[in-house]
């Protein structure tokens, strides 16, 4: 008796989960407002009549760059009190995680309003006829074609359309260097790779590490090599290699890849143990001298309270902007339609790129924000923003197809310790032939 | 009577309406998927939205002949023997020694079998800062840093940043007599043991040794005390009783061990993930971790399909047998 009880309780139970387990797949998400299948996109809903939800996707979590979204969110609050933001993170260094998620969502019909996006090539990813909505009335409504660099438009325009707003913009051909160091040393920071050996040298004489760098997660070998090429093929030969108008045959790629053989011989020998910020600690203690990095290391070194860096172009690279972007894209199918519109204004607005970066420690898309708001560093930033020439990142998700800049960052990886130039030059190649840009 | 068999019927029904939800969500959600992997992995399927056109066994072919695969098929038949090797002989060494009735055992057990209880991304981060090398002009750090205050500097070496690869040579006298012989294959960096690997199996033998112990412990606290006994009175001495009695009646044991550790680590991803990274020239890396990185990254879904389907061709190769052998054996009893 007690047996066939025990044996309908745990079939009662197991029902009973399957059940729930089935109820809690569904995000309720009740529709609070029909969605407008026309985009009332070209102007943002007035204040007082936008109610419903807004949700927005992103990989900010931690740190500076959640503190700047929720700059953005209260402005957004502010103006349209009514509106309830659903945040929708998952955290996850360079977004992989929420990529992950993301494209589970987008194709299985419920994308979220609004996502994080790489500006530039990193689109394709997302086959944007498919699942974005064009933005193009938005920018002409706003006047961001004009605030935004040309450079910049060129590079957010794909397949002749816009599909995401930049918020921000960071910097990737930046050479951070110790000062302390420099000057105990009566060196100055190098302007060319020959300039930059000849330092190299003499601070490796006195036992300190010329270059730092960390590439546990793989791609950092590929972000230093970027520069590298820059500085060889200059802006045009660099933007050239993504689009098939500069041969990757070009002997010039493989002095590239000589240099930065070369580079590798001053680097520390544990820099496949080291992320990058491991390896900048380096640069911090004065162990290490110079750091190739991106410009969120201008908000880690604040971070650690270190003072005591200088900043310059990579070598070669002066009046080149290898730039990378944080966009937010408008999702094909968006349930809040009119709220997606009114917050894609915002993320493109002054107000909102000035509330941003400033916490999230990188410059404005736009070139009319206000200086005083930002440090020295960035400041330095945004005059050469408006005035540089500006390139596409490839490790960032710009210049390239995401699947192409997968292949070239494996590529990287092996060759910063094999150093065989002539094999990768032809693997690199070979994935331009892959992606249909080379023949 | 009557009521006997009413009853074993309704235990049937029962037991089949138990069983039959679990049933369901295995088919589906296990088997289902893997054929459904398995089927992505012959398509065309390289963008977001899904492309089923059938291209036979292009992703295969490409990826036998892509670098980053060819050394993760090399690092995990490395990582998959040493560990396996590792974990046995530690585990059974710990069995034996705890089998000596020593005061505090249940101490010891606890203290071995710690670990197990431990999230391999913990033991990825902790033995990163262990065996991190440090350089020449930092200092060293870590493990080495210890080398070196006690004396044994010589000892010092890049550990999972060393990107040194143990193969035949090509031009040696061994690849040319291999080259010969028409199996000049085996003389490439492909084939051979890469020395960063040693460092993650360091950290997962740490991690996974105490559970082997605990199952020769139980092992051989099934072992009759009457045996030995009986061993000892024929005059075998200690080192025979446990090469002729115990070894052989272990074997059951060891043949679980090698099936449970050997399919951790042909998985084997969150480790090497938090410890190690791809690694100098993706010395430390691992086809699961590829696998991520295609599909997530690169949106090769088909691509990351086929690395599925070899790593779980590579898990049946081990885990058939011994279904095979275990229902065999049931069905003997």
């Amino acid at each position: 008796m007690s047996r066939k009880m025990f044996s309908l309780i745990s079939l009662v139970t197991i029902v009973a989960t399957v059940l729930t387990a089935c109820g809690g797949g569904q995000t309720p998400v009740p529709p609070t407002q029909p969605p407008a299948q026309q985009p009332a996109a070209t102007q943002p809903p007035a204040p007082a009549a936008a109610k419903g939800k807004i949700e927005m996707f992103s990989w900010w979590t931690a740190g500076g760059e959640a503190d700047g979204l929720n700059a953005m969110y209260d402005l957004y609050k502010k103006a349209y009190p009514k509106v309830e933001i659903v945040n929708a993170t998952v955290a996850g260094g360079a977004g992989t995680n929420a990529k992950a998620v993301l494209a589970t969502r987008l194709t299985g019909g419920d994308p979220p309003d609004s996502f994080q996006l790489h500006a530039g090539l990193e689109v394709e990813k997302y086959e944007p006829a498919k699942y974005l909505q064009p933005l193009d009335s938005l920018y002409t409504s706003q006047g961001w074609d004009k605030v935004f660099p040309k450079d910049l438009i060129s590079l957010l325009k794909y397949q002749d359309h816009f599909w995401g707003v930049p918020v921000n913009i960071h910097r990737a051909n930046v050479l951070w260097y110790n000062k302390k160091v420099f000057d105990d040393n009566g060196l100055k920071p190098p302007t060319t790779w020959d300039e930059f050996f000849k330092v190299a040298d003499a601070l490796k004489a006195k036992g300190i590490v010329p270059l730092v760098i960390g590439t546990k997660e793989g791609w950092e070998a590929g972000h230093t090599f970027e520069t590298i090429l820059i500085a060889t093929l200059g802006a045009d030969g660099y933007k050239g290699l993504w689009t098939g108008k500069t041969q990757w045959t070009d002997p010039k790629v493989a002095d590239a890849l000589n240099t930065f053989k070369k580079v590798m011989t001053y680097a520390n020998t544990d820099y496949s143990a080291l992320t990058w910020d491991g390896a900048a600690q380096y640069l911090v203690d004065g162990k290490g001298a110079m750091h190739i990095m991106g410009d969120w290391t201008d908000g880690w070194f604040i971070s650690k309270k270190y003072t005591g860096y200088g900043y310059v172009p990579v070598p070669g690279t002066a009046g080149v902007f290898d730039a990378l972007s944080d966009s937010f894209a408008a999702a094909k199918g968006a349930k809040n339609q009119d709220n997606l519109m009114a917050w894609l204004s915002l993320a493109g607005s002054k107000a909102g790129q000035e509330a941003f970066n400033p916490k999230k420690g990188s410059i404005c898309a736009r070139t009319d924000c206000d200086p005083k708001l930002f440090d020295d560093y960035l400041q330095s930033a945004m005059k050469d923003w408006s005035s540089n020439a500006i390139v596409p990142s490839v490790v960032h998700g710009a210049a390239a197809v995401e699947k192409w800049a997968t292949v070239y960052k494996d590529i990287l990886n092996t060759f910063a310790t094999k150093g065989d130039v002539a094999a990768a030059q032809k693997s690199l190649q070979q994935s331009c032939v892959d992606n249909g840009v080379c023949k | 009577m009557e009521c006997n068999m009413r009853r074993i019927t309704w235990d049937r029904v029962i037991s089949i309406l138990l069983i039959t939800p679990s049933v369901i969500a295995i088919a589906v959600f296990v088997y289902g998927f893997i054929g459904f992997t398995g089927f992505s992995s012959f398509t065309k399927w390289d963008s977001l939205s899904p492309d089923f056109t059938l291209v036979g066994w292009r992703n295969y072919q490409k990826l036998f002949q892509i670098d980053r695969f060819l050394c993760d098929l090399r690092n995990t038949v490395t990582f998959t023997v040493l560990f396996l090797i590792g974990c046995v002989v530690i585990g059974f060494l710990l069995a034996v020694l705890l089998d000596q009735r020593i005061k505090g055992e249940g101490i010891f057990r606890g203290i071995f079998l710690f670990p197990m209880a431990i999230s391999f991304i913990v033991t990825g981060v902790a033995w990163r800062w262990l065996l991190g090398p440090g350089t020449i002009q930092t200092g060293s750090s870590g493990v080495n840093l210890l080398f070196q205050k006690v004396g044994l500097g010589f000892l010092r070496w890049g550990w999972f940043t060393d990107p040194t690869i143990w193969h035949i040579k090509p031009e040696s006298g061994l690849g040319m007599f291999l080259q010969q012989i028409g199996l000049g294959g085996l003389a490439s960096p492909y084939v051979g043991i890469s020395l960063a690997m040693i460092s993650v199996v360091i950290a997962a033998t740490w991690q996974m040794s105490g559970y082997t112990m605990a199952m020769y412990l139980a092992g051989l606290r099934g072992i009759p005390e009457e045996l030995r006994e009986a061993a000892r009175v024929d005059g075998a001495n200690e080192f025979q009783i446990y090469r002729h009695i115990i070894l052989p009646l272990l074997q059951p044991i060891t043949l679980s061990a090698v099936i449970v550790l050997g399919h951790i680590s042909l998985k084997i991803f969150d480790l090497v993930v938090s410890m190690t990274g791809p690694g100098p020239a993706f010395a430390t890396d691992v086809p699961a971790f590829y696998m991520w990185d295609t599909t997530f990254r690169g949106n090769n879904f088909a691509e990351g399909a086929a690395i599925a389907t070899i790593l779980l061709v590579m898990v049946a190769v081990l885990i058939v047998p011994y279904l095979i052998y275990t229902t065999r054996t049931e069905a003997e009893l």
